[in-house]
């Protein structure tokens, strides 16, 4: 293979996990704050924890929408597969996310009769993290596929692993929720969500176990990839590297740190997308087309890739300014609009 | 007609657009009208226009919420809605969308951030920035998705392998023959409509004798453009039918509602398009005027209906009717223009009571407009979804329509009850006005203490 058409597509697929990383931490503490809000009854803390996130939720989402078009710019195949081969969770999906993008200007709007709203919020986030979990769980367990194009039944999905990490995904949102409510807010919040940080952290440290254990088991390309010979040599960091990490998180949570927990939490998120990456490289769609087979044609994807070598540093610069500019803990009582 | 996948996509492409378009249609216009409103500010000193800019800013916040959440489900139904469009031409649109993603979207989402929660927290002049780029940002957005829909109408720059589109050249596929008339209508519509509603918000004040300092610049901001840019719009719509004429003659046959392409065509002012018989009925029309219009000689041939075969023509009387809807909206704008134009020019314009009454209730024509605009490009685009390239009927996706049809029942459910929810809360805000609460600045982590007081005290002076 010529050496344009080997690297291009392991570039384009470098961005995309990229921007599906960065969406998943970010959008991730974000929606973590709605699975957070039916046990945190005070209207004033629930204020403050929409507060905490109201200048960046819709920067975050933007990189859902890099995700999903940078996998229609440069997988044009693979989008036409999963898209529809997922179709009712992602729309499902989108919708919870319709809900909780206008709960946050209709809340304040609606004020002081804004129940409805919190309940759209929460709701919103709830449905939104469950079926990006279980678009998850459905996009691992593989997308049936003839003829270049879905195959499947429009509930392929409705199966115990997909459904799991749907679960899975709930938990992880609401421990990053947690941690961020740590590090952004003061006084009793932060106690509350100390208490509610050390509970997810076990949670999510016994389901990354079982995810560990569960697609070796299940699927053998996975098993292949982990226990054969050099590779679990080469592997084995990955595993340890999670339990110091998970360790630190539960140290900080411990010690009373700010940033720690969040930070720590973060890195679980990325050790754990790192493992899933390993476990399907080079598939696109597994089981059956691989990144070079899905790649757009090469004219495509130097044409956007110029413009992303262009703008993702600037964009990366602005985001940073804009945490920047928001530095700082949210108090209570302090008005939203 | 059958109940197939296909159908039922169409109808919800067709319903996500729509809602999403009413959106942008606002927001594009209301940015660049804060933006506007800030630098003023910034210049003459004015706490008026800040106030104004503020209480305009939390109506934005809300339109353009629901205008980002419906984006976003619009960028992911070209993968779930209609996958065979996304390999066949997915070479060619798909860049196009990504460069919107990269140098628009970002761009508007995180300095909104700023824009709605940095009053008090960045520097007037950072401030007033921000405000400027999510102007450019929407603007952006707007340029690249109609580069995408406009090659979707003339492609050009590519070439077809195997039944799949490659891009050759991109200048050629972004400046295609019908962009630069589609984005130039397409964006004056949403200055336009801005401003019908800014206009409109005005009057109402001044109807209630409530703001009247604000509601004077409103109306004078608002009528100034409309007065300035219905005639420039009448202006580009008429070059851009010239243009459809050489590249999609259905469309404009369609739209004139003209059968026989061997006689000159009548402006056809009302009819029932007969599709079955090829003719019209009851029709009330001006003899050769659409020959005039189009190619400038009462005696000029372009094709008629007939010409083409029966399943390449679109429908006819959607098209034919959602034209006349369009072009009476822009008579409308017209009017309101050039009446308010001519009394303010008399200096009778704060005192004219029926105009001021009649004004208040313009708000909703531009949003007519362009969505009977969007019907017209669209549906005379039909049968084609890439013109010349792809049908509708090739381009859905593998999925079983019940799926569609659930989604579709649902996306009804949920828009409709966004939709009602959010018309309520800016017609609240606009009912409160701009003062208090409405126009205080939004604060959502620690201000300096110091903006917060002399933000009170403007507040202490205004209540005398
Ligand atoms: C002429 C303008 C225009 C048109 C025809 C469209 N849009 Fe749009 N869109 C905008 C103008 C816009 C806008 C002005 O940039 C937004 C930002 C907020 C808003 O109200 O509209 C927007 C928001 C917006 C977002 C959210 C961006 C964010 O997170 O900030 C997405 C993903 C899309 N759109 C995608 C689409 C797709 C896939 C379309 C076609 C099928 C489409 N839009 C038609
Ligand atoms: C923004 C205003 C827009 C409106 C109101 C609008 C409206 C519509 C309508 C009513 C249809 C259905 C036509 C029919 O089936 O007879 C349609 C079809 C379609 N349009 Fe648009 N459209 C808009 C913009 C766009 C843009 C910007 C794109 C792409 C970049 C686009 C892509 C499509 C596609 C893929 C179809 C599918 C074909 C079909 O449903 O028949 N549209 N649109
Ligand atoms: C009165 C004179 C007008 C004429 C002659 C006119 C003409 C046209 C034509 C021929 C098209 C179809 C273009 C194509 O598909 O190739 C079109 C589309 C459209 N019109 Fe108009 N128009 C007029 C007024 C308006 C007004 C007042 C508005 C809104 C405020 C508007 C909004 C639109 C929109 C949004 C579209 C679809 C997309 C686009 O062309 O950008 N038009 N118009």
């Amino acid at each position: 293979m010529d050496p344009i058409a080997l690297w291009l597509p392991i570039v384009w697929a470098a961005i995309i996990g990229t921007a599906v990383a960065l969406y998943v931490v970010l959008d991730g503490f974000d929606l973590g704050l709605g699975i957070l809000f039916p046990f945190e009854p005070s209207e004033s803390r629930r204020d403050v924890m929409m507060n905490s996130v109201a200048p960046f939720w819709d920067g975050n989402e933007t990189w859902l929408v890099l995700g999903g078009g940078g996998l229609f710019v440069a997988f044009p195949l693979a989008y036409s597969i999963i898209m529809p081969g997922l179709y009712l969770p992602i729309i499902i999906m989108l919708l919870g996310l319709v809900f909780r993008g206008v709960a946050f200007e209709f809340r304040w709007a609606a004020k002081p009769k804004h129940e409805l709203w919190d309940i759209a919020f929460a709701g919103g986030s709830i449905v939104a993290a469950f079926m990006q979990g279980v678009v998850l769980g459905g996009f691992l367990q593989g997308i049936e596929v003839k003829n270049n194009a879905f195959a499947g039944g429009p509930l392929d999905w409705f199966a115990p692993f997909p459904l799991f990490t749907g679960l899975a995904m709930l938990a992880g949102y609401a421990l990053l929720a947690s941690t961020w409510l740590i590090m952004k807010t003061e006084g009793p919040l932060v106690e509350q969500a100390r208490g509610w940080a050390k509970w997810l952290l076990l949670v999510v440290l016994v389901i990354m176990v079982i995810i560990s254990l569960w697609t070796p088991l299940a699927f053998e390309r996975i098993a292949e990839r982990w226990f054969s010979w050099p590779n679990i040599l080469y592997l084995s960091p990955l595993p340890l590297l999670t339990a110091g990490v998970a360790f630190l998180c539960w140290y900080g949570l411990s010690t009373g740190r700010e940033a720690m927990p969040f930070f720590s939490a973060v890195g679980l998120f990325l050790l754990g997308f790192l493992g899933l990456v390993i476990s399907n490289v080079p598939y696109l769609v597994p089981p059956s087309i691989t990144v070079w087979e899905a790649a757009a044609v090469p004219e495509s994807q130097i044409f956007t890739l110029v413009g992303v070598l262009i703008m993702l540093p600037i964009i990366l610069a602005y985001t940073a300014f804009v945490y920047w500019t928001f530095r700082g803990k949210v108090r209570e009582g302090e008005g939203y609009h | 007609m059958e109940f197939d996948a296909v159908l039922l996509a169409r109808i919800q492409f067709a319903f996500t657009i729509t809602f999403h378009i009413i959106f942008p249609s606002f927001t594009i216009g209301l940015a660049a009208f804060i933006a506007t409103l800030l630098v003023r500010w910034r210049i003459t000193g004015q706490e008026h226009l800040h106030r104004l800019a503020r209480f305009w800013t939390k109506i934005f916040a809300v339109s353009f919420a629901m205008g980002v959440v419906s984006g976003v489900v619009m960028s992911y139904e070209f993968g779930t809605n209609w996958s065979h469009f996304s390999v066949v031409v997915g070479n060619v649109i798909a860049p196009l969308i990504g460069y919107e993603v990269l140098t628009a979207f970002f761009l508007e989402a995180t300095f909104l951030g700023i824009m709605l929660f940095g009053w008090s927290r960045v520097s007037p002049n950072l401030h007033v920035l921000s405000a400027v780029l999510v102007a450019i940002g929407t603007s952006l957005s707007a340029f690249w998705i109609l580069a995408a829909n406009s090659w979707m109408q003339t492609p050009a720059g590519h070439e077809i392998r195997d039944g799949i589109a490659y891009p050759v050249d991109w200048i050629a596929i972004i400046f295609n023959p019908s962009f630069p008339y589609l984005f130039a209508h397409m964006f004056t519509a949403c200055y336009l409509t801005t401003s019908l509603v800014v206009l409109a918000v005005g009057a109402r004040y001044l109807v209630a004798g409530r703001f009247l300092e604000e509601g004077r610049t409103m109306l004078r901001m608002g009528l100034g453009m409309v007065a300035i840019l219905t005639p420039l719009q009448m202006y580009i719509g008429d070059a851009s039918g010239i243009n459809a004429e050489k590249h999609q003659p259905e469309k404009i046959a369609a739209i004139e509602a003209h059968w026989d392409g061997n006689k000159p065509g009548d402006l056809v002012l009302f009819a029932i398009p007969n599709e079955e018989e090829e003719r019209n009925d009851y029709e009330i029309s001006i003899p050769n005027g659409a020959s005039w219009i189009i190619t400038h000689s009462a005696e000029g041939l372009f094709p008629g209906l007939k010409d083409f075969a029966r399943d390449d023509r679109p429908p006819v009387i959607p098209v034919f009717f959602a034209f006349r809807i369009m072009v009476g909206m822009g008579m409308l704008m017209l009017i309101a223009g050039w009446v308010g134009a001519w009394l303010w020019f008399r200096g009778r314009l704060w005192t004219t009571k029926w105009y001021l009454g009649i004004a208040q209730y313009v708000w909703p024509i531009g949003f007519i407009a362009i969505l009977a605009g969007w019907y017209v490009t669209e549906i005379g685009r039909q049968p084609w979804i890439a013109y010349g390239i792809l049908r509708t009927a090739d381009a859905a996706s593998p999925v079983a329509p019940s799926a569609v049809l659930t989604t579709l029942v649902l996306f009804v459910l949920v828009y409709a009850c966004i939709f009602a929810m959010g018309i309520y809360y800016i017609n609240r805000l606009i009912e409160y006005g701009p003062k208090g609460a409405a126009a205080a600045t939004p604060q959502a982590l620690p201000s300096r203490p110091l903006a917060v007081a002399s933000d009170a005290a403007h507040e202490a002076m205004e209540e005398k």
